[in-house]
């Protein structure tokens, strides 16, 4: 199905006052929507305050079917081709079903994990699932919308409902602190986003997509300033939503301040959300004009490359380092989005894809490990949990591996891709700036991989040996354990150990930096109250976490169905 | 049963998986009896496997089952695919049968360890990465299990990690095997970028269009590799260090198992060496060169495990020289040949060691003969095998692999037959030392020299004593194939022996000496009677009497100073380096950098980091600066375009 033809056909389309909308098109859209009004409408029936676990079952019902919507899509889009639907708003295609599968999957996830925190904390109120539905499906409206209005439209669905939700925990004020900066920025660049869409508007006569890609290739604009500007601001409200630097300054406070689930929903389904929008607005609608953007994308993603990965260096609050490091895999991302081909889009989708995952996964111990009140982020929770809690422990060391990009995961074969996508496009020096912060990358995650296999009580000369696993992985291992280093920590630390090796032996993680951090590590002091007491896992956060872990590894090993996955979904697209 | 090939594999891997989660709970001996089931039920999955590929005709007697993509990257496409052919079929038949036996012999060996089931689980993914390495379809999946061996290598090593000497073993044998798998890593770059594949089939399809020095260069920095993981000079001395592992790891990996990964490379990439003489050459000088040095040294090393770990060198050596000559099936069987004896002699030094309480010095042994009957007629066996002493296995493998080098390489040869009169002679220094003579163990127990199990054993004194029958089953069976492994391979007697076996995969590659049959019964009576003579003469020295400072000069004790070669070539400049870096580069240059740096952010960067500062304002303030930007560059598109 190419492009062009289809595009002819958008442009027969007779156009109607009112257009004939095809419902199925978006049912996982108005599932999701039809979800969030129903539990509404359930709490306001029961005379009491409705039950925690009500709210659960409804949303998870309500992710399911829009899960099963999807896909079901998914088929149909795969035998009776792309289309654009409800007068060329609405793109149903193997992009947008692609969009509102993740969209639909890290809904499922967060709302396992949410359902513990809603009990430990006492927040009560099914207002967290409510909220969290119809900002994942503005998300979807994003992959979905085929014009730019649609797009703005959906982007506001998703963010007011996440302003709403990074302020849901009343008990914290950071929670409230980091709603008011989210909202107030939030609505900046929102502004700058719809000044953008009104410069394109001006320059091309359209905000449809395809409309607009078509007048760009029938008419040659001598001076087109007009476009030109309108791009920069679409990709300043686009790089905001991704917290691409310099637009980032936002998420670090925000991740820190929201309810832990939020956060990483917030991660999974914002970024799905806008980087679907940005790779349809500019790969396919300006693609004719990539000369023009690729080159900021390009400093958009070396920016981020360098500034998340460096600044999450110095973070102690985990969730402020998530926060660093998940603006460092947006760059990641946005090598795909340079890369400006199939090639590229496919790889950022998988990237968006997997992310979804392992950053909700992470989130998941995070919130669990947070305790009541969801404080306890610091670095010095982490010690010792490994042997406290080894399950838990082993399963984050995966998903921070996995988010580093060792092989055997699913982060490695994201990191490959994008990277081989921007070597292709003989973008050189963005691949080699992106590995560069990927090893700069694996110190932080192996920080925490690290403190986790540490004894708690210890003092940091015998923390430094511990883990001479991760650090015998190269020949710069050596000196790091000099002495008497064990060979994988003990017990439980094996996964580490074996991962990190294979991890420095294929020279993703680069042994030098295991080794730096093991001495960055020694100056750290465990809270005493704090060692030796194991937090309660709640059986769905568990399941969350489960299957976070099993889909990481398990298609790790196994890459060819989402990457066939994702490469369709390029295939079909409009 | 060729369908399950990859059950060969998943079994030693389920195993792993359950020794990883519920190891702690089965614990001593329970976990490792369950290791033992899972690598026994794998060795009884490739004897099906084995059967049904002995029903398919000999020419097309290959079966590659790919599982699934495993890389799909655009132009890079590796699959998880295993092969089976006649040489990787025999390789898994021997690794999953010594495998076996080898677990069944640590249940008891480990007993009381404080971390046995830590130990079985390291061993159960040892047999798995082996298996991966073996029957892997192409270079990285290779490399894949290359790596997961070296890993298992190094936890084992250092297995009591908290000995300092186990600990700096296991480095050294990790920096050791980097050095070859950077020569492996660059060979794979090599091949990809030439050929575009790393699958062995399609390499070795597309070798005619990728020049005699590219194939010269692949093969090289491939046999680098091998150089690492088979211990060849220079990169041998980590393997001597290795012995600070449990002996069962010895036996296993570092004696049947994982050294012999190099050759098996060397074999899987055959029509490489064919397509480059002179890579076959320097494999082949290699070889009998490392056959010859680690022969001298085993000859006056007086730690007993010390020998072995020499002696492995050296047999290495012949089958690295088997394989330059281009009789890769001499190299085979040579390594199944050496898996047995050297196994069983592993197993029976680790006997000894048990029964005289943790005592590894040879000196400090003597007449064991009488407290360990069974151990010593088993060791007598190997003893012979490994000697080459006709019938047994080690005279005609060891034979097959000189009269292939006498017909090629003539020179190559009398360095073999010098290094195998070196061969009979450590041996046999070692038997007589160990279990003839005088009982010295009196005099000197209970303290052992390098102690090689940490804790467990009564140490309680009394006469040494048998070990238990887990350990000396494995004994029994090993000497039976020790003793008979001759069959494998006659000369007179072509059908059905292993080199028509593995012929098919070798095919023109195979060097032809086409002998004579006096010439080969020439060769075998010398091979012999410089069996004999080395026997011989160790006997009369040795087993009287076991001080003869003459003959165990400080050199060759030393092993040529190798280690203090590289600690003077490398160790010491490194050394110095890292002073410098840290007195000089790190003071002046990094310090000066990072004070630079600083000095940049607070002269020029106060601004930005003011801006993250926590006020909307700031934040608001750094996306205007951010927009301003872009639009600043657009208005440059504007202007140039």
């Amino acid at each position: 199905m190419s492009p062009s033809l289809l595009l002819g056909v958008a442009a027969a389309t007779p156009r109607f006052r009112t257009p004939h909308i095809d419902y199925l098109s978006i049912l996982p859209i108005l599932i999701m929507m039809g979800g969030a009004v129903a539990i509404v409408v359930v709490s306001s029936l029961v005379r009491r305050q409705l039950r925690t676990g009500v709210g659960t079952l409804l949303a998870i019902v309500t992710s399911l079917a829009a899960l099963g919507a999807s896909l079901t899509q998914w088929a149909d889009v795969a035998d009776h081709g792309a289309k654009v639907t409800i007068a060329g708003a609405v793109a149903y295609d193997g992009f947008s079903v692609f969009i509102q599968v993740t969209v639909s999957i890290a809904m499922l996830l967060t709302v396992l994990v949410g359902d513990g925190y809603l009990r430990r904390e006492d927040v009560g109120g099914p207002e967290l699932y409510v909220l969290a539905l119809l900002s994942a499906s503005g998300a979807m409206v994003m992959g979905s919308a085929n014009d730019l209005i649609v797009i703005f439209l959906g982007l506001e669905i998703m963010s007011i409902a996440l302003y709403v939700l990074a302020a849901f925990n009343h008990r914290r004020t950071e929670s409230g602190e980091a709603a008011l900066k989210y909202f107030i920025l939030g609505s900046f660049s929102s502004a700058i986003f719809v000044y953008g869409i009104a410069l394109v508007y001006g320059a091309t006569g359209s905000t449809n997509l395809p409309e607009i890609a078509d007048y760009l290739s029938k008419n040659v604009v001598a001076s087109n300033g007009v476009l030109l500007a309108g791009l920069a601001l679409l990709l300043v409200g686009f790089g905001f939503k991704i917290a691409a630097v310099p637009f980032h300054m936002w998420s670090p406070d925000v991740y820190q301040g929201a309810p832990s689930p939020v956060t990483g929903f917030m991660a999974a389904v914002a970024k799905a959300g806008a980087f679907a929008a940005l790779l349809r607005v500019f790969v396919s609608s300006f693609g004719a004009e990539r000369a023009d953007w690729q080159p900021i994308v390009w400093a958009l993603a070396i920016l981020s490359l360098v500034v998340g990965a460096v600044l999450a260096l110095s973070q102690r609050d985990v969730k402020r380092m998530l926060a660093y490091s998940s603006i460092n895999q947006a760059g990641f991302i946005l090598l795909g989005v340079q890369a400006a081909d199939g090639r590229g889009v496919a790889a950022s989708l998988y990237y968006v894809f997997v992310y979804t995952f392992m950053i909700i996964g992470t989130f998941a111990v995070v919130t669990v490990l947070a305790r009541t009140g969801d404080r306890g982020h610091d670095l010095s929770e982490y010690r010792g949990l490994a042997k406290r809690q080894p399950l838990l422990a082993g399963a984050l060391a995966i998903l921070l591996l996995a988010q580093a990009g060792v092989p055997f995961t699913t982060g490695f074969l994201a990191k490959f891709q994008v990277v081989a996508a921007a070597v292709d496009a003989h973008s050189y020096a963005l691949a080699a700036v992106a590995m560069a912060s990927g090893a700069i990358a694996a110190f932080f995650y192996l920080r925490v991989a690290i403190a986790m296999y540490s004894p708690a009580g210890a003092s940091g000369d015998d923390a430094s040996h511990e883990p001479a696993g991760a650090a015998g992985a190269g020949v710069g291992g050596e000196a790091g354990s000099a002495g008497s280093g064990s060979p994988a920590g003990s017990g439980m630390a094996d996964p580490v150990g074996a991962a990190g090796g294979r991890g420095g032996a294929v020279g993703v993680a680069a042994p030098g930096v295991a080794m730096l951090s093991l001495q960055v590590l020694t100056d750290e002091a465990p809270s005493p109250e704090v060692a030796g007491r194991t937090v309660p896992v709640p059986a769905l956060a568990a399941t969350a976490l489960g299957l976070a872990v099993a889909f990481t590894v398990v298609f790790g090993i196994v890459p060819a169905p989402i990457v066939d996955f994702a490469h369709r979904a390029t295939l079909l697209f409009l | 049963m060729l369908h399950v090939t990859a059950l060969i594999i998943l079994l030693p891997l389920v195993g792993f998986a359950v020794q990883l989660f519920f190891g702690r709970r089965l614990a001593d001996p329970l976990a490792g009896a369950v290791a033992t089931i899972f690598v026994a039920a794998s060795f009884v999955v490739a004897v099906g496997v084995f059967v049904d590929l002995l029903g398919v005709h000999a020419a097309v007697r290959s079966f590659t089952q790919v599982l699934w993509t495993w890389l799909p990257v655009g132009g890079l496409h590796v699959d998880i695919g295993f092969t089976v052919d006649p040489l990787s079929m025999t390789m898994v038949l021997f690794v999953t049968g010594i495998s076996a036996l080898i677990h069944l012999y640590s249940i008891s060996y480990m007993r009381g360890d404080k971390d046995f089931p830590k130990f079985f689980l390291y061993l159960n993914l040892f047999v798995a990465s082996m298996l991966i390495l073996v029957l892997a379809d192409n270079l990285l999946l290779t490399f894949v299990g290359w790596e997961g061996v070296g890993t298992c290598s190094y936890w084992l090593i250092s297995f009591w990690f908290t000995r300092d000497s186990a600990a700096s073993a296991g480095k050294k044998a990790f920096v050791y095997n980097r050095i070859g798998d950077a020569g492996f890593l660059v060979a794979m770059f090599l091949t990809f970028e030439k050929v575009g594949s790393l699958n062995y089939s399609v390499i070795f399809s597309h070798l005619h269009e990728i020049g005699s020095g590219n194939i010269t260069a692949i093969a090289l920095l491939l046999f680098v590799g091998a150089v690492g993981k088979s211990a060849q000079i220079p990169l041998f001395p980590w393997l001597a260090d290795a012995m600070e592992g449990p002996t069962p790891v010895s036996a296993l990996i570092h004696a049947a198992t994982m050294v012999t990964a190099g050759v098996y490379l060397m074999c899987r990439i055959n029509p490489l060496l064919h397509a480059a003489p002179d890579a076959s050459l320097t494999v082949a000088s290699v070889g009998a060169a490392t056959a010859l040095v680690a022969g001298t040294i085993a000859a006056t090393q007086q730690d007993i495990k010390k020998v072995l770990a020499f002696s492995t060198v050296s047999q290495l050596g012949y089958m690295m020289l088997a394989v330059g000559t281009g009789a890769y099936e001499a190299a085979i069987f040579l390594m199944i040949a050496h898996a047995f004896y050297k196994g069983l002699l592993f197993l029976g030094a680790g006997s000894v060691i048990h029964g005289l309480h943790d005592n590894q010095d040879l000196k400090r042994m003597g007449n064991l003969r009488r407290y360990m009957k069974l151990t010593f007629w088993t060791f007598l066996v190997a003893t012979l095998a490994i000697a080459a002493v006709p019938p047994l296995v080690g005279f005609w493998a060891k034979g097959d692999v000189l009269d292939a080098a006498y017909a090629r390489y003539p020179v190559l040869w009398v360095v073999g037959i010098i290094a195998a009169l070196f061969t009979a002679y450590y041996i046999t220094r070692l038997t007589a030392l160990a279990f003839f003579g005088e009982d010295r163990w009196r005099d000197h127990r209970p303290h052992g020299v390098g102690s090689d199990v940490a804790g467990g054993h009564d140490a309680a004194a009394g006469p040494p004593h048998e070990s238990p029958w887990p350990m000396t089953v494995p004994l029994v069976v090993l000497a039976a194939c020790a003793f008979f492994g001759g069959v494998l391979s006659l000369p007179w007697y072509a059908k059905g022996t292993l080199l028509q076996w593995v012929d098919p995969v070798f095919g023109a590659n195979l060097y032809n000496a086409h002998q004579s049959a006096g010439m080969l019964w020439t060769l075998g009576v010398v091979d012999a009677v410089v069996a004999v003579i080395g026997v011989t003469v160790a006997y009369r020295i040795w087993a009287t009497r076991s001080e003869h400072p003459q003959l165990e000069p400080a050199f060759l004790q030393k092993a040529w100073y190798i280690n203090e070669a590289f600690d003077f070539a490398i160790g010491r400049p490194g050394t110095r380096l890292a002073a410098f870096t840290a007195t000089v580069v790190d003071n002046r240059v990094i310090d000066g950098a990072v004070n630079g740096v600083a000095a940049l952010v607070r002269g020029t960067g106060g601004a930005l980091r003011r801006v993250q500062s926590g006020y909307v304002r700031n934040y608001a303030l750094a996306i205007t600066v951010g927009i301003v930007a872009l639009l600043g560059f657009m208005v440059t598109r504007l202007w140039w375009s």
